[in-house]
């Protein structure tokens, strides 16, 4: 304890007194305004302008979107939850489907090469996304926790249009964050990526390369696929 | 960044604050933005006692000898008229740095004073003078160097530019990272001379490869240095300070 | 702390700041990674700002970092409190020699053999990885950009991205040489070899060390940004999870982080967003199937404390690590980072460097700018980095306050001669006048040496005539002939 006591006495007893904090401004993080419509649009541009794949479907054929989507990617074995109702339709979905459901409900300690090397796509859903950046943001949970988004060379997200928000100020203060943050809070926007050669962009040096992201749409879908 | 400025009608009367690199290697350009001032029927008052706004000294950390140096200087403009600087480096030293050199001591309130009164010449011949101009010279291709204190200190990127862009023969050309600095810097250029030496010579090579005869600034230790780099490549690229340019061009 | 010294790993001295200068300038290939990386990072910074009002998020995130370091003893106990309450075990570190000590001690706990590393600039600070390695504890960085870095045995060349200095074919080479990858101009290529080689060290790591770029004080949560995802393996795949980091780096609120990472991310590569943002708030809870079953944070002091007992020096402190003002700094661009021989070089570098290793040990720093003014421009949280250059400047000459270690330093009884010769002849105008009506007398007066200005330049010609003396004729001329020859030539 000696080095915290004498760091904060250091502190406290500031040469040039102590100092008054300003009160902060934060308009400028918020009160977009933004439409639906809007938002749909920023999200889809900003997530696509770094290799995020946004594929819309409606709400209740959206686990046939994901079929095709795995089909087209070659997708052998896809890890996911059980209990989520992502997961869960998912896995009713895919059940005679050609598709392997990896579990995730495993300490990962038994099973981390398996899932280092022998998954090809983590599902999972999203608690909302943010129209600003093309943000989306996850809690992790037991049911599906945080390596499944990281570790697959694929990254399918299932976020619902209406959970869109305008900015990640907006989310932090709509959802109480501060009221009770979970282990792991993330915000993903886009498959992992560097520049740390030439600045060259380059995608999946650690997590993903691909993120698919399924806009689920309780109405109209545009552009229906 | 200065707040938004407030520009008084013009004057009758201006205090001309010349600055000792002018006083001492480029007296035409000081007497050329006083004749400037005097067209527009302004009456130019140049006190005779005053030296070097003592940014020298600051820069290198000799804030005593430079606070002296000021103080000597803040007692030069007793009426309330404005006071124009042909240097965007000397005027930000008077207008910035002056409040901050006296903060707390008995001159605080006339440092403040003096410093809320100074205007870099061609801020001054814009905002304040609104000056009309009409070229008598020939076709040119002129690079206008804003100095980083004229730019950023005193916010003043715009002003010679505008002037330049007057002048119905002159073609303003500009070279590439015209905000960049030119590497002169005080003493940085004594300090760290072969840092400087590559940027003077990046900004020379930019100037030319923008195709210009000439470049113009306000600022006469960037002239120094530019123009020093320029002759020492025996480069046809002159310099010149924008108020002999503007002074020569249009009388 | 002393320079930059990790055994076999490439050194650089700030005390040897003009000779690295020198070496650097002559380096064509330096000099050209480096303008190209910085003409490209100016240009994307401006572009992402577009459409924010720019000057009003500046003002917030000054604003929110002057609130945190207004609070910030408060700030650390409350952080502390909800880290532990959250399960978090935080250490307090005098300096970076205790700050190793402890993380150590944390790897000897677990037997730890082998760590693995996300972006910490405060680790590269305490020296961290040379530390483990005289335990027998190997370190091993998993950012693409550090990893090349270590590879080569260098230290990071920028904050940001450590590998700037390199291109991609000198890239290809130490990776060759290195790692036995085939010789390529395929960065996709060298990019999966990297990602396949770093997921077995993922795998085998024992502890996870890394830096935090925001601690909220409110909830006990650590933030992280990054692009890889190398920092989510780095805190979530090893068992154990040491988080590094500076004292100044906590934030009061929740609410104040999202301003900071909008500013955060355009200011340093100009990304409206990065890959990931990761918010770490506990270990591995009862019932959750992965990551670390403990996380460590680790404040670093090392001179932070004493940077804050001043109301001037303590704006340093402000800096989120952005890296702009090195991108916009002409002088780095010219020079790179290692020039520097400081873990932070560029502008910050020279404002922080010296209160962590002395001005003694760095006095070239902050006169190694032209006080152009561009670093303080772009600056997020509005430090004002020319006025703290100065300041520093004078404490170097030791006519500052004192508080600097090394204060004094650069003080010579020739150039206090000059200066007070200097302030004597610009305070007695008549011998002013008389001085510089005799044609290159000031030249007595510039500092030190004129010599190498004219290496590159023609000397400067005192005109051979004053102001003083042109303005004294023209007004004779004036009061002999009212209609003045300028006043009838407008005319």
């Amino acid at each position: 304890m000696r080095a915290r006591d004498a760091i904060l006495k250091r502190l406290r007893e500031r040469l040039d007194g102590p100092l008054s904090a300003p009160e902060s401004d934060f308009a400028v993080v918020t009160h977009r305004g933004w439409s639906q419509e809007e938002r749909l649009a920023r999200f889809e541009r900003w997530i696509a302008s770094v290799h995020g794949e946004v594929i819309h479907s409606p709400r209740d054929s959206w686990t046939e979107t994901l079929a095709r989507v795995l089909a087209d990617k070659g997708v052998r074995r896809l890890a996911l939850g059980k209990e989520h109702p992502v997961a869960a339709e998912a896995r009713r979905a895919l059940a005679d489907a050609e598709v392997e459901l990896v579990d995730v409900d495993r300490d990962i300690e038994a099973w981390q090469r398996e899932q280092f090397e022998s998954v090809d796509a983590g599902l999972t859903s999203t608690r909302g996304a943010i129209a600003e950046t093309g943000s989306l943001w996850l809690w992790p949970t037991p049911d599906e926790p945080r390596l499944i988004s990281l570790v697959p060379p694929i990254h399918v997200a299932v976020l619902d249009a209406e959970t869109l928000e305008d900015t990640f100020f907006d989310v932090v203060e709509a959802h109480g964050w501060a009221d009770g943050m979970p282990t792991n809070a993330l915000l993903i926007s886009g498959p992992s990526k560097t520049a740390d050669i030439e600045q060259t962009l380059a995608y999946g040096v650690h997590g993903p390369r691909e993120l698919v992201v399924i806009v689920r749409h309780a109405g109209a879908t545009p552009e229906a696929t | 960044m200065t707040p938004v400025k407030l520009y008084p009608p013009k004057p009758e009367k201006v205090y001309f604050f010349g600055t000792c690199l002018v006083d001492l290697f480029y007296p035409e350009a000081g007497l050329d933005g006083i004749r400037l001032l005097e067209r527009e029927g302004i009456e130019v008052l140049f006190p005779e006692d005053q030296t070097c706004c003592g940014q020298p000294a600051y820069t290198s950390g000799y804030q005593q000898e430079a606070r002296a140096v000021a103080a000597a200087q803040l007692g030069l403009f007793p009426e309330p008229w404005p006071i124009v600087v042909p240097s965007g480096s000397c005027g930000g030293m008077m207008r910035t740095h002056y409040p901050q050199l006296f903060a707390g001591t008995d001159l605080e309130e006339r440092a403040s004073e003096v410093a809320g009164r100074v205007h870099e010449l061609t801020e001054f011949l814009v905002h304040v003078c609104h000056l009309k101009l009409e070229d008598r010279g020939e076709p040119e291709k002129v690079a206008m160097h804003t100095s980083c204190s004229a730019r950023r200190e005193m916010g003043l990127a715009e002003t010679g530019p505008a002037l330049l862009a007057q002048l119905g023969q002159v073609e303003l050309v500009e070279q590439a990272r015209a905000a960049e600095c030119c590497g002169f810097g005080g003493t940085f250029a004594v300090r760290h001379p072969e840092v400087s030496a590559a940027m003077v010579e990046d900004k020379t090579t930019a100037i030319a490869e923008a195709g210009a005869q000439r470049f113009v600034t306000s600022d006469c230790g960037c002239m120094m240095n530019i123009g020093g780099r320029f002759e020492q490549q025996k480069s046809p690229v002159n310099g010149e300070h924008i108020a002999s340019y503007l002074w020569r061009r249009t009388s | 702390m002393s320079a930059i010294q990790t055994p076999g790993v490439q050194t650089y001295s700030p005390r040897e700041f003009h000779r690295q200068a020198h070496d650097a300038l002559g380096n064509p290939q330096i000099r050209a990674n480096f303008r190209k990386a910085m003409d490209g990072l100016m240009t994307k910074r401006r572009d992402s700002f577009g459409d924010w009002e720019l000057e009003t998020l500046r003002e917030l995130g000054a604003n929110i970092r002057l609130r945190a370091l207004a609070k910030l003893p408060d700030l650390l106990e409350q952080l502390e409190a909800n880290c532990e309450a959250n399960g978090i075990k935080v250490h307090w570190a005098e300096d970076g020699e205790q700050a190793c000590r402890i993380v150590r001690e944390i790897c000897e706990s677990h037997d730890a053999r082998s760590v693995i590393k996300g972006k910490s600039m405060v680790s590269e600070e305490m020296h961290l990885n040379a530390h483990l390695e005289e335990a027998g504890i190997e370190a091993l960085e998993s950012d693409l950009g550090e990893y090349l870095v270590q590879l080569n045995e260098q230290t990071p060349s920028h904050i940001i991205m450590p590998a700037i200095h390199l291109n991609t074919d000198e890239i290809s080479e130490i990776m060759h040489d290195k790692t036995g990858t085939e010789r390529t101009r395929d960065v996709d290529y060298m990019t999966a070899a990297a990602r396949q080689q770093l997921r077995e060290r993922f795998m085998a790591a024992d502890v996870g060390v890394s830096g935090v770029n925001f601690a909220v004080a409110e909830t006990g949560t650590l933030c992280l940004v990054e692009n890889e995802g190398n920092g989510r393996m780095t805190t979530t795949v090893p068992p154990v999870h040491v988080a590094v980091t500076g004292i100044e780096k906590v934030v009061e609120h929740l609410r104040d982080v999202p301003p900071l990472y909008a500013l955060l991310t355009r200011s340093a590569t100009g990304q409206h967003v990065t890959t990931y943002f990761n918010m770490i708030s506990s270990p591995r809870k009862e019932g959750e199937h992965d990551g670390p079953k403990e996380v460590h944070l680790v404040l670093v002091d090392s001179g932070r404390s004493r940077i804050y007992q001043d109301d001037e020096l303590l704006d340093t402190l402000r800096c989120i690590r952005c890296g702009a003002c090195m991108n916009h700094c002409p002088v780095y661009t010219r020079v790179g980072g290692h020039t520097y021989g400081t873990t932070y070089p560029g502008p910050i570098g020279s404002i922080l460097s010296p209160h962590l290793m002395g001005l003694d040990e760095t006095k070239d720093l902050p006169t190694a700018s032209s006080l152009c003014g561009a670093c303080g421009e772009v600056c997020p949280v509005k430090i004002p980095i020319p006025d703290l250059l100065v300041r520093l400047r004078r404490e170097s000459v030791g006519e500052g306050r004192g508080n600097v270690p090394g204060a004094g330093v650069k003080r010579t009884r020739k150039e206090v001669a000059a200066w007070k010769g200097f302030q004597w002849l610009a305070t007695h105008p008549s011998a002013w006048r008389a001085g510089t009506s005799v044609a290159g007398k000031l030249k007595a007066l510039m500092p030190a040496k004129l010599g190498p200005w004219t290496d590159y330049r023609t000397a400067p010609k005192p005109a051979g005539t004053t102001l003083h003396a042109l303005v004294k004729r023209h007004q004779a001329n004036k009061s002999h002939q009212p209609n003045s020859k300028s006043h009838e030539e407008e005319r």
